[in-house]
């Protein structure tokens, strides 16, 4: 399996995500400038988490129009599976592969620490090592990423079976935006992951490159990894 | 001669906080009045900020080296050898004044002025730390400065990508006025890759890049070194202001820039900005330089010289690059989108001569700019050990159940994590022990070895003791370091006390750098680096004396380490070391019965070493797992916090007193 990460001016996970797939996927991933025109052969685009352009506009914004995004966009919509984690995911919402938006955390401050999630969608490229329910723990670190989405469109996702993620307790209870300290963001309905309509593209606010050794505490993060190197090789 | 009169022209109204001597000096120096720019920049380069020239006798008497060392005091950060063909790059600094008249911005450009510090030298910044001292919770103005110091904290080190794994957050009323802000970073470089700050080679150009120079900080370190009255607010023009993605940025360009061979010497504007980061280098090497201040990138049109000189604006460095390199250095920068100018070259003339508008506006010999920088020796009395507290004067506790309870709520002990959560501490993914154990322990990338690293200062034991104080704050670190298994190797301080010129205070200085200096030899750890801020005082009150000890140590293997975790039922627990019932200035004695009196707990360094070598070697062969060192609230307190961090309980049994 071949992986590329995209490098913005800003990003700092860029390199924690190449370490987690080179693990999984015995190759080095391609490291892709923000300011390149052209993506090289790869099975995988990986939105790294980060503060792309200082995060001054709005989380995303300025990255999602780095002149890099159309190759993506294009081969996004091509069909090419595409993880964007943290940053990624804001950038990801801002250049229009997933719906929704990220807001500032409900609690105005900065996050960081582990969370658990509950698996709302098993198998697929990203989740074929989970379960469905299965609880998994990964780190959040976020100062947007209240995730926010209308009536409308929030139906549209339950239906189309792309809440990918929930926040949970460790015992795999949701309810945390109504106050039971699991949804560290005051993010819509606990959504701490969302795909695309065909299940493609995976946004997701936790980082799951940060669990994926247990020297760092923890290696829920690494199934996600070994998942896209079973589906694509 | 009049008074006050040198030679035929009248001394200035305003010396820029200069005293009528060191303007005389300067005159003497220059052979003629200084122009307002060049007053301007004998003005900072003599402040207490930069020139140490209260504290450099007594400083000059710590211990700096041993065999891992590599780079001591001097330069920008703190270099030791730490094996692999590595070395960790380290350094604590303050940021105190800016932070107080500025929250947000002061932390934060106390975060980024010291990872510039470390990433100068070569090194990647792989974790920074912060020793907080805030004023008494109920007073006015604390929740207001916790949150700014707090936030700025984050904001910079969360955007630039570099993991806040610890610290310290404490708080007395003698902080009150000044809240003192300590910043440390460590880096990891390669240890045959290292830059310096030493100018070499006549003709080879000077280039700034970074930021834009704005006129934000002017004469910051002029205001970092005096105390504060009730007009301090009109000083926030004086504080810089940060910019966390350019520093980002300026970073991945200068390690990119440092793996080719075009650079000589590279030195951070940091304080005194474009002044002290040029004399420092041609000082450092024995040459001249000539700058052209109109190529010095601008935010502001119109601003003067003197402005252009003494700008703190953040994110910029100077460097000295190969005759011929210049376009790799432009590339690189253009690269990353950092603005890059050639603004001078090494003369040998061993004069700064600043041009603008094609006019010579300044012109001073370096070295005795440098050299002849005043050094004091400042009047100082002694402060006299009280005596120890009469275990009698304080009356048993009703409960030690309730007493318990009432240290593990007081603000100094109970969990900060309502701070570290507002600090990435995990990104670079090497946090192998996040922050709330005794040290951070972070993984040296790609290997099998760590770093520990941790900020200790019991400020009451220094105030009651300074000798005493001096001597634990690094006991405890190296006490810290060793219950993770690692291997003490060096400290890096940050001396933060009131006003030199109070001869109380400077006892205080001399007393705890004495006693840094005892703990040191005894423990093996030399001091690599440092810092002094002085003039921590609002209207003639002082804060107390805290001399904050940042200490590294290297863990060998990382399966063998110990956290304050408890973790099975039915492990013992065994107490190493000796309990005397010291009461005195502890603690317990402040938050329980209200009083701070009494003699710290004497240090026996001898027997500090020879348990820490015990323990660290029972951690080394796989017989202890978990392991925490007594501090504050002491044993009790100790237990309780092993508990908590395990989720399990412990059942201690009280030893006959004639066992």
């Amino acid at each position: 399996m071949k992986s590329a990460v995209i490098v913005f001016p800003g990003s700092n996970c860029d390199r924690d995500i190449q370490v987690a797939l080179r693990a999984s996927t015995g190759h080095e991933p391609a490291m892709v400038w923000h300011d390149d025109s052209e993506l090289p052969d790869t099975d995988l685009i990986a939105l790294p988490g980060g503060f792309s352009y200082g995060d001054y506009l709005r989380s995303g914004a300025i990255a999602a129009h780095s002149r890099i995004m159309d190759d993506i966009v294009r081969r996004a919509r091509d069909g090419t599976p595409v993880l964007a984690v943290c940053n990624g995911f804001q950038v990801a919402v801002e250049a229009g592969l997933l719906p929704g938006a990220l807001l500032p955390n409900a609690g105005l401050n900065f996050v960081c620490h582990d969370v658990h999630l509950r698996t709302e969608q098993a198998g697929g490229l990203f989740a074929g090592h989970y379960q469905k329910g299965q609880v998994v723990r990964f780190t959040v670190a976020h100062h947007d990423g209240n995730y926010y989405i209308d009536d409308d469109g929030l139906a549209a996702l339950e239906d189309n079976g792309q809440v990918a993620f929930r926040y949970c307790t460790p015992t795999g209870e949701t309810g945390g935006e109504a106050g039971n300290g699991a949804n560290p963001n005051g993010s819509r309905d606990d959504i701490a992951g969302i795909y695309n309509e065909s299940k493609t593209v995976l946004g997701l606010m936790p980082h799951p490159e940060r669990l994926a050794d247990p020297r760092l505490g923890g290696d829920d993060g690494k199934a996600m990894f070994d998942s896209l190197v079973d589906a694509l090789g | 001669m009049t008074p006050g009169m040198t030679g035929d022209t009248p001394r200035p109204n305003d010396l820029m906080g200069l005293t009528d001597s060191e303007y005389d000096l300067a005159v003497d120096i220059m052979g003629r009045v200084p122009n307002h720019t060049e007053l301007g920049i004998f003005s900072v380069m003599w402040s207490e900020h930069c020139s140490y020239k209260s504290s450099k006798k007594w400083l000059k008497k710590l211990p700096t080296e041993a065999d891992w060392v590599i780079c001591g005091p001097g330069e920008n950060a703190g270099i030791i050898d730490i094996g692999g063909g590595k070395a960790a790059v380290f350094k604590m600094e303050s940021h105190n004044h800016p932070s107080f008249i500025e929250p947000y911005q002061g932390a934060a450009t106390g975060v980024g002025g010291i990872l510039r510090d470390v990433f100068t030298m070569g090194a990647r910044p792989v974790a920074n730390l912060n020793a907080l001292r805030f004023g008494h919770p109920d007073h006015e103005k604390t929740r207001h400065l916790v949150a700014g110091v707090v936030a700025g904290v984050g904001g910079y080190g969360n955007c630039i990508g570099v993991p806040t794994v610890g610290g310290e957050c404490t708080f007395h009323e003698s902080y009150n006025g000044n809240n003192l802000v300590n910043a440390m970073t460590v880096g990891v470089a390669d240890a045959d890759r290292i830059f310096y700050s030493a100018a070499a080679g006549l003709g080879n150009p000077v280039i700034y890049a970074g930021s834009k120079t704005g006129r934000d900080g002017i004469h910051g370190a002029t205001m970092a070194s005096a105390e504060f009255d009730d007009d301090s607010d009109a000083k926030r023009p004086t504080v810089q202001v940060g910019d966390p993605f350019t520093e980002k940025l300026l970073l991945e360009a200068c390690l990119e820039l440092m793996a080719t061979d075009a650079i000589v010497a590279i030195q951070d504007m940091g304080a005194a900005g474009l002044t002290c980061s040029s004399v420092e280098m041609v000082d450092k090497g024995g040459l001249g330089i000539e700058l052209d201040l109109d190529a010095v990138p601008r935010r502001e049109t119109g601003m003067s010289p003197y402005e252009v000189m003494l700008s703190e604006s953040q994110e910029r460095m100077l460097m000295v690059i190969h005759q011929g390199r210049e376009d790799v250095a432009r590339d690189i920068f253009e690269k990353w989108g950092i603005d890059f100018a050639i603004v001078g070259k090494l003369t040998d003339t061993g004069r700064m001569v600043l041009v603008a508008d094609g006019e010579v506006v300044s012109d001073i010999p370096v070295t005795p700019l440098v050299d002849a920088s005043p050094e004091y020796d400042r009047r100082w009395t002694p402060s006299l050990p009280p005596a120890p507290l009469d275990g009698d004067a304080l009356k048993p506790p009703d409960s030690i159940g309730d007493s318990l309870l009432t240290l593990l709520a007081s603000p100094d002990i109970c969990g900060k994590r309502w701070v570290w959560e507002q600090y990435d501490h995990m990104v670079m993914a090497d946090t192998v022990q996040r922050p709330g154990g005794d040290a951070a322990v972070v993984r040296i990338h790609g290997s099998n070895r760590g770093l520990a690293m941790t900020t200790d200062c019991t400020p009451r034991y220094c105030a009651a003791d300074p000798h005493m104080g001096g001597a634990q704050a690094v006991a405890e670190s190296f006490r810290n370091l060793t219950a993770t298994g690692a291997r003490p190797l060096a400290v890096t301080d940050c001396l933060n006390f009131g006003s030199p010129e109070n001869s109380h205070v400077m006892g205080q200085f001399i007393g705890c750098t004495e006693g840094i200096s005892e703990a040191c030899i005894a423990l093996d750890m030399p001091v690599v680096s440092g810092n002094v801020s002085f003039y921590n005082e609002t209207n003639g009150s002082a804060v107390q004396p805290t001399p904050a000890i940042g200490a590294v140590g290297l863990i060998d293997d990382l399966d063998r380490t110990a956290t304050t975790a408890l973790t099975n039922p039915g492990d013992r627990l065994v107490l190493i070391g000796d309990t005397a019932g010291h009461l005195g200035a502890s603690l317990y004695a402040r938050e329980v019965h209200r009083t701070e009196a009494g003699a710290p707990p004497p240090v026996d360094l001898g027997a500090e070493r020879r348990n820490g070598d015990f323990v660290r070697g029972l951690i080394a062969a796989g017989q202890v797992t978990v392991c925490h060192d007594l501090s504050d609230g002491g044993l009790l307190v100790a237990v309780a916090e092993m508990c908590l961090a395990g989720d399990l309980g412990a059942t201690l049994e009280a030893r006959p007193a004639d066992a």
